[in-house]
C-alpha cells in the first residue's frame, strides 16, 4: 500500500513556546512542592499510626450515645450562633448592596470601592475574625456571632447588589415620572423587586453559616466545636463519632429545608 | 346631596389579607427567633455597649503598625499552606475522576450504585475540613499531612459533584458513536466524555485551588500545618504587631492568587 | 451475510419494536429501510451491531448468530460494522482528524489509544478517509466549526477508517438540506460500489429511496411489509407501506447542484 501521510498540523511557534514554558513551570512547581514540604513519612508510616487506626477508627464508628443529649445541646447553640449571624448579615448586607450596584449608587468611584469592601471582607475566613475577636473581647459565642455576621455580609451584600443591579429600572422611571420620591421609590418601586432574591439568598447564607459555626468552638468561639476539641484532646473518640454523627444528620436537615424553601421562594 | 364613598367596596390593603396575615406571622417568627438565639448566644444588641467599641478599638490599635521584619518567617509558613493547597487540590482532581462518572446518571446504569456515591458524596461535603482535620492529627499526629488529607476529603466532595454535574450536561450522542465502532469503555471515556468536560473540569479544580487556599489558612489552628499555626501562636503571645504581618501578608497573596485563577478560568469556558 | 430469522424485540416498557422479522441481506448490496415514524426502522438498524438487543429469534452476521455476543466479541462485531447517525455524533470539541481515528479504536490497544499512539499505517487510512469525501483540507479543524453536510462526511470519514465489511446509517440526512442530502448519499453509494461494502440506510424520503436502493424494505408497526428491488417500487407501492396517500413531507427533491464544492 502507497502511504501518504497528512500534512503536520500548522503550529505557530509561539505557541509551541508559550506550551513548552507552561509545562516545564508546571513540573519544575510540583517538583518544588514536592521536594520541600516536610512530611515526616517514617512517622506516618510508624507502628504508632497503626496503633492510632486501631484505637480511633473503631471508637469512631461506634457513637457514644450517652454524651447525645450534651452534644445536642451544643448543636443547638451552634444553630443559634449561625442565626442570630446570618440575621445581623442579612439585614447590615441591604445598605451594602444598595452601595456597590452600579445602578443605584452612580458615582463610579464609591461604586467601585464598595465592591471592593465586600470582596475583602470575603477574604477573611470566619474562623479568623472569631479567633480576632475572642482576644479582642474573650471567648464565647458572641465572637462567633460577630465573626460569622461580618464574614457574611461580604457575601450576601456581593450577591444582593447582583439582585439590585439586574431590577426593572424602567419601573422606578416611571415612578420618578409619577413625582414619587426618593423613599417611596425605595418602598414601592425597588424593595418588592428585591425581597424575593434577598430573602433567598440569606437563607441560603444560613445554610452556610451552620456548617462554619460547628468549627468556631475549636478556638474558643461556641457552639460545638467546643466539645469536639474536649472530646478529641482527651482521646475520646466514640465521643467525637457521636458529635460527627449529630454535624451530618443536622447540615444535612437544614441544607434539605433551605432548598425547599428556596425553592418556594424564587 | 352627594352620596358618601362606600368604604366596604374600597380594598383595605394592597395585598390580599391572607397573603398579609401569611407575612406578618413569618416576619413575626423570624423575629422572635432572632431575639431567642441572641439571647441563647448572649449577643443581643445590648452588648454592642461602650465597653465592647472600647475593646474592639483597642485591639485594632495594637495591630498597627504591622512588623515588617517578621516577614520572612509569614512567607515561609504561607508557602507551606499553598503548597498543601496545591497538593490536597491536585489529588483530589485525579480522585474525583471514577467518583464523578459513578456519580452521573447518564453513564452508571445502576440506581443503587449512583445512588450510594451520590449519598457518599453529599455527606463527605457535610463535615468543614477543619473538623476532619481534628480528625486526621489524631491518626497521623500533628503536622501538614493530616491538614492535607483533610483537603483532599473536603475538595474531592465538592469537585466530584461539580463535575458529575457536567458529565450529566454533555452530548450522549459521540458516546454512541465510539461504542459502535468497536471502543471499550476506557475508549468510550476518553475520545467522547473527556474532551467534552475537560474545560468545565480545569476551571472547577482551580477553583478549588482558591478554596483550598484559604481552608488551608486557618488548619493550623487545629495543627495540621500552614500559617494558622504561627497567627495562634502569635496571638496567644500578645504579639500583635506580628499578627497583623500575618493577616496582611496572608490577605495579598490570597487576593493574587484568586486574581490569576478568575482570570485563567475566564478564558477557559 | 446478514440474516434474520424469526427476529422480534420487545422493549422493557412493553413496545413491540420488531416483529418476526426474516430477511437475507447479501454482501455488497444497497439496501433502503422505509416506513413511517416508529415503524422500527431504528430498531431494525441497531439489532444489526447490537446497540439493542432483539429478544427473539436468530441474526446471523457472516454466518454467526450476534445475539449472545458480549464484551469482547461484540466489539469485534462493532468493529466489522460501522454506523452513521442521523446528527453526526462527532465529539464537536475534538478536531476533525481525531474524530475520524477514532474509528480505528476497536483494531487498537486501549493503552495505545490514550497516548494517541497510532500506526502511520492508521493515520494514512484516516486521511485517505478524509480525502474520499473529499475534506482532507479541514484535517485540523474543530468538529464544530463544520456544517451539517461536512460534518456527515466527517463521520463517512470515520466509518471508512473502520474499514467495515457492513455500513449501517439511521436517517443520515435528515437533519440536511435538499442538495447536501444527495451529496452525501453520492458518497455513501460510491464507497458502497467502490469497497463492496454492504450499505443499510433509514430513510423517510421516497424519491432518495428509489434514487439511490438496490433494494427497498418497507417496515410497519415493527413488521416488514414489503421487501423487493428499487425498480420495482413506485408511489403506490409507497402508499401502501405507510398506509396512507403519499405527502409532500415525503418527497425530499432537489439534486446535489448548488452545494458548496470543498
Ligand atoms: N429505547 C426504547 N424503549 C422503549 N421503546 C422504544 C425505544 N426505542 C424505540 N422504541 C419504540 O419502538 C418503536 C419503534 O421505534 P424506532 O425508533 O425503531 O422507529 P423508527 O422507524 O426508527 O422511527 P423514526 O422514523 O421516528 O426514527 C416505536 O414505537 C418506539 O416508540
Ligand atoms: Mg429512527
Amino acid at each position: 500500500m502507497n502511504i501518504i501521510v497528512p500534512p503536520k498540523p500548522p503550529k505557530s511557534g509561539v505557541k509551541t513556546i508559550r506550551n513548552i514554558i507552561i509545562g516545564v513551570g508546571m513540573l519544575a512547581l510540583y517538583i518544588w512542592t514536592f521536594a520541600t514540604i516536610e512530611i515526616p513519612w517514617d512517622r506516618i508510616f510508624s507502628q504508632r499510626t497503626v496503633e492510632n487506626f486501631d484505637r480511633v477508627i473503631p471508637k469512631l464508628f461506634s457513637p457514644d450515645f450517652t454524651f447525645a443529649s450534651r452534644v445536642f445541646e451544643y448543636m443547638m447553640e451552634t444553630l443559634f450562633i449561625a442565626f442570630t449571624g446570618s440575621f445581623m448579615a442579612a439585614i447590615l448586607a441591604v445598605p451594602f448592596g444598595f452601595f456597590a450596584a452600579s445602578n443605584i449608587n452612580r458615582n463610579p468611584f464609591l461604586n467601585t470601592l464598595g465592591k471592593w469592601i465586600l470582596n475583602a471582607d470575603r477574604t477573611f475566613p470566619e474562623i479568623l475574625l472569631a479567633l480576632i475577636f475572642v482576644v479582642a473581647i474573650g471567648p464565647g459565642a458572641f465572637a462567633g456571632v460577630l465573626a460569622i455576621a461580618i464574614h457574611s455580609v461580604g457575601m450576601l451584600g456581593k450577591l444582593y447588589s447582583e439582585v439590585v443591579e439586574s431590577i426593572d429600572m424602567n419601573v422606578v422611571e416611571a415612578m420618578e415620572a409619577n413625582g414619587a420620591n426618593k423613599i417611596q421609590i425605595f418602598f414601592y418601586g425597588i424593595m418588592p423587586q428585591v425581597i424575593p432574591e434577598f430573602l433567598s439568598y440569606a437563607i441560603y447564607r444560613f445554610e452556610i453559616d451552620v456548617r462554619a459555626s460547628t468549627v468556631l468552638g475549636i478556638i474558643g468561639a461556641g457552639g460545638i466545636g467546643t466539645l469536639l476539641v474536649i472530646s478529641s484532646r482527651n482521646r475520646n473518640w466514640d465521643e467525637v463519632g457521636m458529635i460527627l454523627l449529630v454535624i451530618i444528620i443536622f447540615v444535612s436537615i437544614i441544607d434539605y429545608i433551605s432548598t425547599f424553601i428556596r425553592k418556594r421562594i424564587v | 346631596m352627594s352620596k358618601p364613598l362606600n368604604t366596604n367596596r374600597v380594598p383595605a390593603s394592597l395585598v390580599s389579607k391572607d397573603t398579609k396575615f401569611r407575612m406578618n406571622i413569618i416576619m413575626l417568627v423570624v423575629l422572635a427567633l432572632y431575639i431567642l438565639s441572641s439571647v441563647m448566644t448572649n449577643s443581643s444588641i445590648l452588648r454592642f455597649d461602650a465597653d465592647f467599641f472600647a475593646n474592639v478599638w483597642n485591639m485594632i490599635v495594637q495591630l498597627f503598625p504591622p512588623n515588617w521584619s517578621y516577614a520572612g518567617v509569614v512567607v515561609d509558613k504561607l508557602l507551606e499552606t499553598i503548597k498543601m493547597a496545591l497538593i490536597a487540590t491536585t489529588i483530589a482532581g485525579i480522585l474525583c475522576i471514577p467518583f464523578s462518572l459513578l456519580a452521573a446518571s447518564n453513564i452508571v446504569q445502576n440506581k443503587f450504585l449512583y445512588n450510594f456515591i451520590k449519598m457518599f458524596l453529599n455527606i463527605m461535603r457535610t463535615i468543614p475540613e477543619l473538623i476532619l482535620a481534628v480528625v486526621f492529627v489524631g491518626l497521623f499526629g500533628i503536622g501538614v499531612f493530616g491538614g492535607i488529607l483533610a483537603l483532599i476529603i473536603f475538595s474531592l466532595g465538592i469537585l466530584a459533584k461539580l463535575i458529575s454535574e457536567t458529565i450529566e450536561a454533555i452530548d450522549m450522542n459521540p458516546l454512541e458513536a465510539i461504542r459502535a465502532s468497536g471502543g471499550n469503555t476506557l475508549q468510550v471515556i476518553w475520545y467522547a466524555i473527556v474532551p467534552q468536560v475537560l474545560p468545565q473540569f480545569v476551571s472547577f479544580t482551580l477553583y478549588v485551588f482558591e478554596i483550598n487556599v484559604r481552608a488551608s489558612v486557618v488548619l493550623g489552628f487545629v495543627g495540621a500545618g500552614g500559617i494558622g499555626l504561627i497567627l495562634q501562636q502569635q496571638l496567644n503571645f500578645l504579639s500583635y504587631q506580628n499578627v497583623s504581618t500575618i493577616i496582611v501578608i496572608t490577605f495579598v497573596v490570597v487576593v493574587i492568587i484568586d486574581y490569576i485563577s478568575n482570570k485563567l478560568r475566564g478564558r477557559l469556558v | 451475510m446478514i440474516e434474520m430469522k424469526d427476529l422480534s424485540l420487545v422493549y422493557p416498557n412493553g413496545t413491540q419494536g420488531l416483529k418476526n422479522i426474516n430477511v437475507n441481506i447479501n454482501k455488497g448490496e444497497f439496501v433502503v429501510i422505509v416506513g413511517l415514524s416508529g415503524a422500527g426502522k431504528s430498531t431494525f438498524i441497531r439489532s444489526i451491531n447490537r446497540l439493542v438487543t432483539p429478544t427473539e429469534g436468530q441474526l446471523f452476521v457472516d454466518d454467526e448468530n450476534i445475539l449472545k455476543y458480549k464484551g469482547k466479541d461484540l466489539r469485534k462485531l462493532r468493529t466489522k460494522v460501522g454506523m452513521i447517525f442521523q446528527n453526526y455524533n462527532l465529539v464537536k470539541r475534538s478536531t476533525v482528524m481525531k474524530n475520524v481515528i477514532s474509528g480505528r479504536l476497536g483494531h487498537t490497544g486501549t493503552l495505545k489509544s490514550i497516548l494517541n499512539l497510532y500506526s502511520k499505517k492508521d493515520i494514512a487510512l484516516a486521511y485517505e478517509s478524509l480525502k474520499r469525501v473529499n475534506i482532507e483540507e479541514k484535517l485540523y479543524s474543530r468538529a464544530d466549526q463544520l456544517s451539517g453536510g461536512q460534518q456527515q462526511r466527517v463521520s463517512i470519514a470515520r466509518v471508512l477508517t473502520q474499514q467495515p465489511s457492513v455500513v449501517l446509517a439511521d436517517e443520515p440526512v435528515a437533519s440536511l438540506d435538499p442538495p447536501t442530502s444527495h451529496q452525501v448519499m453520492k458518497y455513501l453509494k460510491k464507497i458502497n460500489s467502490e469497497d463492496n461494502i454492504t450499505t443499510i440506510v433509514n430513510l423517510h424520503f421516497i424519491d432518495m429511496a428509489m434514487e439511490y436502493a438496490d433494494r427497498i424494505i418497507g417496515m410497519r408497526a415493527g413488521e416488514i411489509v414489503f421487501d423487493g428491488p428499487a425498480s420495482e417500487v413506485n408511489e403506490k407501492t409507497f402508499e401502501e407501506i405507510y398506509g396512507r396517500p403519499i405527502k409532500e413531507d415525503d418527497i425530499r427533491g432537489g439534486t446535489e447542484e448548488n452545494v458548496e464544492t470543498p
